[in-house]
């Protein structure tokens, strides 16, 4: 359908309940819908602005899912559409990888964000280092294939320090955690 | 130890111990862990599934577990032995049906089993039989303690326990108690009592039965959320409900019998009349009685009934496990006919004649 008032196809339709005449229908693109309400030539009520302001809001969001949906993550190749699809993610970087498409799920369904309860007390699994060695192994591979075996074996050592846990003191400044306490609920809090 | 010892035995969460045990049947407790090494489950090769499985196997075996604890294939396993395993609540329904390398690690007393390669790499679980929360906490905190000495799980300090499925990060906990509400489902109260709960984030189901068919009035009550509140904290949330949820229970059965105390004993009455002298009985005809018996000894309007033996029957009457304790295959119709046999040797008092 095209605008009422121009070539553009009209994006949107707005009911307008006008007085005496009854409700009057406008079909508009988006440029002449913003006159339209900016205009306030045909007296525009606040209740249709903010049915707009809704559509525009509705519109972005389906724009944002859009977007979010071509994400991939890097380590296990899952896009986030394939996850809002099945529901279960593909790996544990997923939740690096989507962080600000997850987040607002998690809030939905947890009410809170940011862990309280029991930690392991071997740190070493987290997503980053995770992603780290599969770098670090994929880099190495194409080191010895390029036959730089200085290089491969540097890389070899890397991967073993992290292996072995070297580097998970480093890993875990690395994640940005805001200051535990703020994360430790009291039991008492839930009465 | 063997499927088939297993099927003539009965679980420690089935014999009618601990607090609040008329109405409460078990309290359960699964934690959702994850392998750093391995991707979830959904991007898992073949090969992964089978590495992960034995890498559990392994670690499991270095373990200072009972030597009874056994580790089972379920890959391997029929169909039969599988729907006996979800029967009794040793695997779930999604382990029973996937495809590829998978196991459950039993515990011969069953208060522990621990699920391979199922939603996530591991769910572990322990069960009680009564209202103890605290025990079962205490229990599975150490056995996943153990886990953890020997496996690397997926963790960050912001989102805690990684999980296939964003309803279970955090603490990846599940606290479920399993009750027995004949009075609230027979005053019809039960759904007005369950609307109020989920305002309060506590999610309620059926036990035995999928959707919205509960068969023999049995309803478990388990926490919603899994992030934000540490285990102690979400635990306290069902514990909170669960009390006030006897507490329904026993008023409504006080309406009861106050409402006319013949005719409930009279209801119970012919409900163990049936289960000790039906020829043919189907699996949700029994649930349906046994329900209703389980209460009248409650109220102590049966006597010679233990508890014990009517929770082991909710279970031992189920299709599987028939077709186990008989030793081979039985028809739909050959089932009804074993059953009502099986329901007459557990019920009926030594005075009645017993042909079979």
């Amino acid at each position: 359908m095209k605008c009422n008032r121009c070539e553009k196809p009209a994006t949107f339709h707005i009911t307008e309940l006008t007085e005496p005449e009854g409700p009057k229908v406008l079909h508009l693109c988006e440029e002449h819908a913003r006159e339209f309400l900016a205009t306030d030539s045909v007296s525009p009520s606040s209740a249709i602005s903010s049915v707009l302001a809704k559509q525009l809001k509705m519109e972005k969001v389906a724009e944002e899912i859009e977007a979010s949906d071509k994400k991939t993550c890097p380590v296990c190749g899952i896009t986030f559409a394939e996850f809002r699809k099945g529901g279960r993610l593909g790996c544990a970087y997923d939740y690096v990888a989507f962080e600000d498409d997850l987040e607002p799920l998690l809030v939905n369904i947890h009410s809170a964000l940011g862990h309280s309860g029991k930690v392991p007390k071997n740190l070493r699994g987290s997503p980053e280092r995770q992603r780290q060695l599969a770098q670090l192994r994929e880099q190495m591979k194409l080191a010895v294939k390029k036959e730089e075996y200085e290089k491969a074996s540097s890389l070899r050592d890397q991967i073993a320090a992290i292996e072995a846990g070297q580097l998970s003191e480093e890993e875990t400044t690395d994640e940005e955690l805001p200051p535990s306490d703020s994360f430790q609920s009291n039991p008492h809090d839930e009465q | 130890m063997k499927l088939e010892d297993l099927a003539q035995q009965s679980g420690e969460w089935m014999s009618g111990h601990g607090p609040e045990s008329d109405i409460v049947i078990s309290s359960r407790i699964r934690l959702a862990r994850n392998l750093a090494d391995f991707p979830f489950i959904r991007k898992c090769s073949p090969k992964d599934r089978a590495d992960i499985a034995t890498e559990v196997h392994r670690a499991l075996d270095s373990l200072p577990l009972s030597a009874d604890t056994e580790y089972v294939d379920v890959a391997k396993l029929g169909d039969l032995d599988r729907q006996f395993l979800m029967e009794r609540q040793l695997i779930s329904h999604e382990l029973s049906e996937a495809q590829g390398a998978r196991a459950v690690i039993l515990d011969p007393s069953e208060r522990f089993s621990i699920m391979v390669n199922e939603e996530d790499h591991l769910r572990l679980q322990v069960m009680q039989s009564g209202l103890d929360l605290e025990s079962a906490w205490e229990r599975i905190d150490k056995l996943d303690d153990l886990l953890e000495s020997k496996l690397t799980y997926s963790f960050t300090k912001k989102l805690g326990y990684l999980t296939a499925c964003p309803t279970n990060v955090g603490t990846g906990l599940r606290v479920s108690v399993m009750l027995h509400l004949p009075a609230l489902v027979a005053t019809k109260q039960i759904d007005k009592v369950f609307r109020a709960l989920n305002k309060i984030n506590v999610a309620v189901r059926g036990l035995f039965g999928e959707g919205s068919q509960f068969m023999g009035d049995f309803y478990q009550v388990s926490n919603q959320t899994t992030l934000g509140r540490n285990e102690v904290a979400l635990m306290s949330k069902v514990k909170e409900v669960v009390p006030r949820l006897i507490e329904y229970e026993r008023r409504a059965r006080e309406f009861l019998i106050e409402e006319s105390k013949q005719d409930l004993h009279d209801n119970v009455s012919r409900a163990l009349g049936i289960l000790c002298t039906a020829k043919k009985i189907s699996s949700e005809e029994t649930m349906h009685y046994l329900s209703k018996v389980r209460m009248g000894v409650n109220l102590g309007l049966i006597g010679d009934i233990q508890i014990p033996t009517l929770n082991k029957l909710f279970i031992h009457t189920q299709p599987a496990h028939l077709q186990k304790l008989r030793g081979n295959k039985l028809s739909v119709t050959d089932r009804n006919i074993e059953r009502a046999i099986y329901l007459q040797r557990h019920l009926s008092k030594p005075t009645i004649n017993e042909n079979n």
